[in-house]
């Protein structure tokens, strides 16, 4: 059986991608008036400061005892949705993951699955490795129809299309979908979409979905979502398949109250989304619907690695809102799909070398200004500039050097030209009579500063150091003083 | 090895770090509401239509007419119920008018099509409301199935108004979710919408267009108390 290849956009077109898209008008233009947007939401959606930050603790530590019990939690949740009559599947990669859903279709024969919005799918590039098997996904989130459509990837976890103009779906409608005439009016839009999507849940075979948390107390899976595509996918078809990341299972049921909270104001300011859908079991014995075989997927893929270190765990306490790249300014700048992974922005930066390596994604922890807007926005308090730094070290840590938790790919970033940067940095400062020389001769001959600084001076005036050293300058004034 | 074997193998191998017990139920005391009941149904009631659901005020003894009223005014040519008290009662109330009441009495299986063709509005129950976020908690069952509230454009929702809870963490709490949770149960907080098109927000996205919440006061309470939420 051939087996589909996961593709990934390798990251040194990171820079290339960044900058094509720095000189796309209509993208930033888009994306600004989105960020500015979901901002102000956000804002609106905690009017009391107070109430916030005391609820980000609570997140934050309900998260943290999850993870600290993960193991146990997570064979509490077998255990519990076994009971329920939820079959649970375990995957170490994407292609295993694949192939379990895959199976479980071929079983039952079937060729349509409906799917809700499931970035785990998305990871696992899920939809093409059906399509090369006989199996049509369609994606169903109005958002995912359109990027899928589109031949794209999302470029927002949380709004996938928000790249697109209406006019740019419109003529995408008019020209995928038959018997649709070209119209920019978003509710006939919706109604477009409705009504081709309505009769892929009768029809469909399958439903996909992703979760948003796995309860281990009562073997419940929690989906957080506006359109109602998500419980169409769950309830319909007579299988539905589930996927989602191991990190995913909290303890309690009251344990999502809190989450729930934070992640539907953090994501798009609103106090609440439209459906809370929460399922325990296939359709029982005397139930006249619902999908009579139901099925969890939990997937590693590289989550392991970051829960080893107990300073890289705390990506795990994710709670996917996607409020860090609503407030970065390197997003906002140049979009999701600029760094060609399934996460995009600070999230993706700190999750993807996981993921992926940091042989594929050595470039993504530099891209960020370490502005710390992403960290004073997550709501479950990660600290994500406190990571990227991290990672940043372990990127340049020598392949060699022998450390307790190694990182896949460890000294990807390193460059010779880089590392003879920092030893000389280290030898300037490492020592009080070489740092002493340093800024003496550097105020000294401060004329002799080159014009041409290559990797600043193509964006930036020149540097050039002061006359006078901040020593020089602390020692006159205390002698001033005196 | 096994998949299963060998992530928890990595995961129990990790360092251990220290539990901390967060207190819930403290948070949840202390932001709580100390608002009247009449006060949080009058917030509830704001917060629901700010989403676009419809709320009829009605009492045990005329809901099943105000019900009649609103579909026959609408001109909606039919009606999805249960096989439940309520459902009986809807259908005697409609007994005499042009809408064709329909019965979910047989697995949805044999008649899918047909419910998502044929059918144009649902009446259902719901467990009990919350206060704080504009919400109703369904808990479908055997009489009552799961997709009577998803497939149809109009949702009809019975809501006695005495079970309604200040937030979900009360809510879930009080009724002891955690003791055991049923195949299915939804929040909803008014009918499915969607801003997936350059943020515009567009109503009746894949699940019902409209949710009309019939509430249950109980006799005696003037609904004009109420209005001005409006």
């Amino acid at each position: 059986m051939s087996q589909h290849t996961v593709t990934l956009y390798p990251s040194r077109q990171f820079k290339d991608n960044a900058r094509s898209a720095l000189g796309d008008t209509e993208l930033r233009h888009s994306l600004r008036t989105a960020m500015d947007f979901l901002m102000a939401k956000r804002l609106s959606a905690f009017p009391d400061e107070n109430e916030l930050e005391t609820l980000r603790t609570l997140g934050e530590t309900i998260r943290q005892r999850c993870l600290a019990k993960l193991p146990t939690l997570l064979e509490q949740l077998e255990a519990k949705l076994t009971a329920n009559g939820i079959q649970v599947h375990w995957a170490e990669t994407p292609a295993e993951a694949n192939q379990i859903i895959q199976g479980l279709i071929d079983r039952r024969n079937g060729k349509l699955a409906v799917k809700g919005k499931s970035m785990v799918s998305e990871e696992t590039e899920l939809n093409h490795h059906l399509e090369a098997h006989g199996v049509t996904a369609v994606e169903s989130d109005m958002g995912e129809y359109i990027v899928q459509m589109a031949g794209e990837k999302p470029t927002h976890i949380i709004m996938p299309a928000i790249h697109k103009t209406k006019a740019q779906i419109a003529k995408l409608f008019s020209e995928n979908i038959p018997d649709t005439p070209y119209t920019e009016d978003v509710d006939e839009l919706i109604q477009i979409g409705r009504k081709a999507l309505r009769h892929l849940y009768m029809k469909a075979d399958v439903g996909i979905s992703g979760v948003n948390f796995a309860v281990a107390e009562t073997g419940t899976l929690c989906l957080v979502e506006n359109e109602g595509n998500g419980r169409m996918c769950t309830t319909v078809p007579d299988m539905h398949i589930a996927i989602t990341g191991i990190e995913k299972v909290v303890e309690k049921l009251s344990d999502v109250v809190p989450l729930y909270s934070l992640l539907t104001r953090s994501a798009i300011g609103q106090p609440i989304t439209t459906y809370f859908n929460m399922i325990s079991s296939p359709r029982k014995e005397g139930e006249l619907d619902g999908p009579r075989e139901v099925h969890l997927v939990l997937l590693d893929n590289g989550r392991s690695q970051a829960y080893a270190d107990t300073q890289l765990r705390k990506t795990l306490q994710c709670i996917r809102c996607g409020a860090c790249m609503n407030h970065c300014p390197v997003y906002t700048r140049i979009g999701g799909h600029a760094y060609g992974t399934t996460y995009p922005g600070p999230i993706g930066e700190i999750i993807s070398p996981h993921l992926l390596g940091l042989e594929n994604t050595s470039d993504l922890p530099t891209a960020s200004s370490l502005c710390g807007a992403c960290g004073e926005v997550c709501p479950v308090r990660i600290p994500i500039p406190e990571m990227l730094m991290r990672l940043r070290e372990e990127s340049q840590r020598p392949a060699n050097e022998h450390v307790a938790h190694p990182l896949r790919g460890q000294g990807a970033g390193r460059t010779g030209k880089e590392s003879i940067a920092w030893r000389v940095w280290k030898g300037v400062v490492g020592k009080a009579s070489h740092y002493k020389l340093f800024g003496w001769t550097a105020s000294h001959l401060r004329a002799l500063t080159p014009v041409n600084q290559p990797g600043w001076t193509q964006n930036h005036v020149p540097m050039k150091p002061a006359a006078k050293t901040l020593h020089q300058l602390i020692k006159e004034r205390e002698a001033k003083r005196s | 090895m096994s998949a299963r074997d060998n992530i928890l193998g990595k995961l129990k191998a990790a360092p251990v770090t220290p539990v901390i017990e967060p207190d819930t139920a403290a948070h949840f005391a202390r932001f709580a509401s100390t608002a009247s009941k009449l006060e949080l149904l009058k917030h509830w009631a704001a917060a629901m239509r700010s989403v676009k659901t419809e709320i009829i005020w009605v009492t045990e003894s005329n809901w099943a007419d105000k019900l009649a009223a609103r579909v026959t005014a609408t001109n909606l040519p039919d009606l999805l119920v249960s096989d439940t008290p309520h459902g009986t009662k809807a259908r005697a109330a409609l007994a005499n008018s042009d809408v064709t009441v329909k019965v979910f009495d047989r697995p949805v299986d044999e008649w899918k099509e047909s419910l998502f063709n044929d059918v144009s509005a649902s009446l259902t129950r719901c467990l009990c409301g919350i206060a704080q976020t504009g919400t109703l908690v369904l808990w479908p069952d055997s009489k009552e199935p799961r997709t009577m509230s998803l497939v149809p454009p109009v949702h009809f929702v019975l809501f006695d108004t005495q079970t309604l809870y200040p937030n979900f963490f009360t809510a879930m709490d009080a009724q002891q979710w955690s003791a055991g949770m049923p195949t299915n149960a939804v929040l909803v907080s008014g009918p499915s919408k969607t801003a997936d098109i350059q943020l515009t927000l567009a109503y009746g996205a894949h699940g019902p267009r409209e949710v009309i919440v019939l509430a249950c006061l109980p006799e005696g309470v003037n609904p004009t108390l109420l209005e001005d939420a409006a």
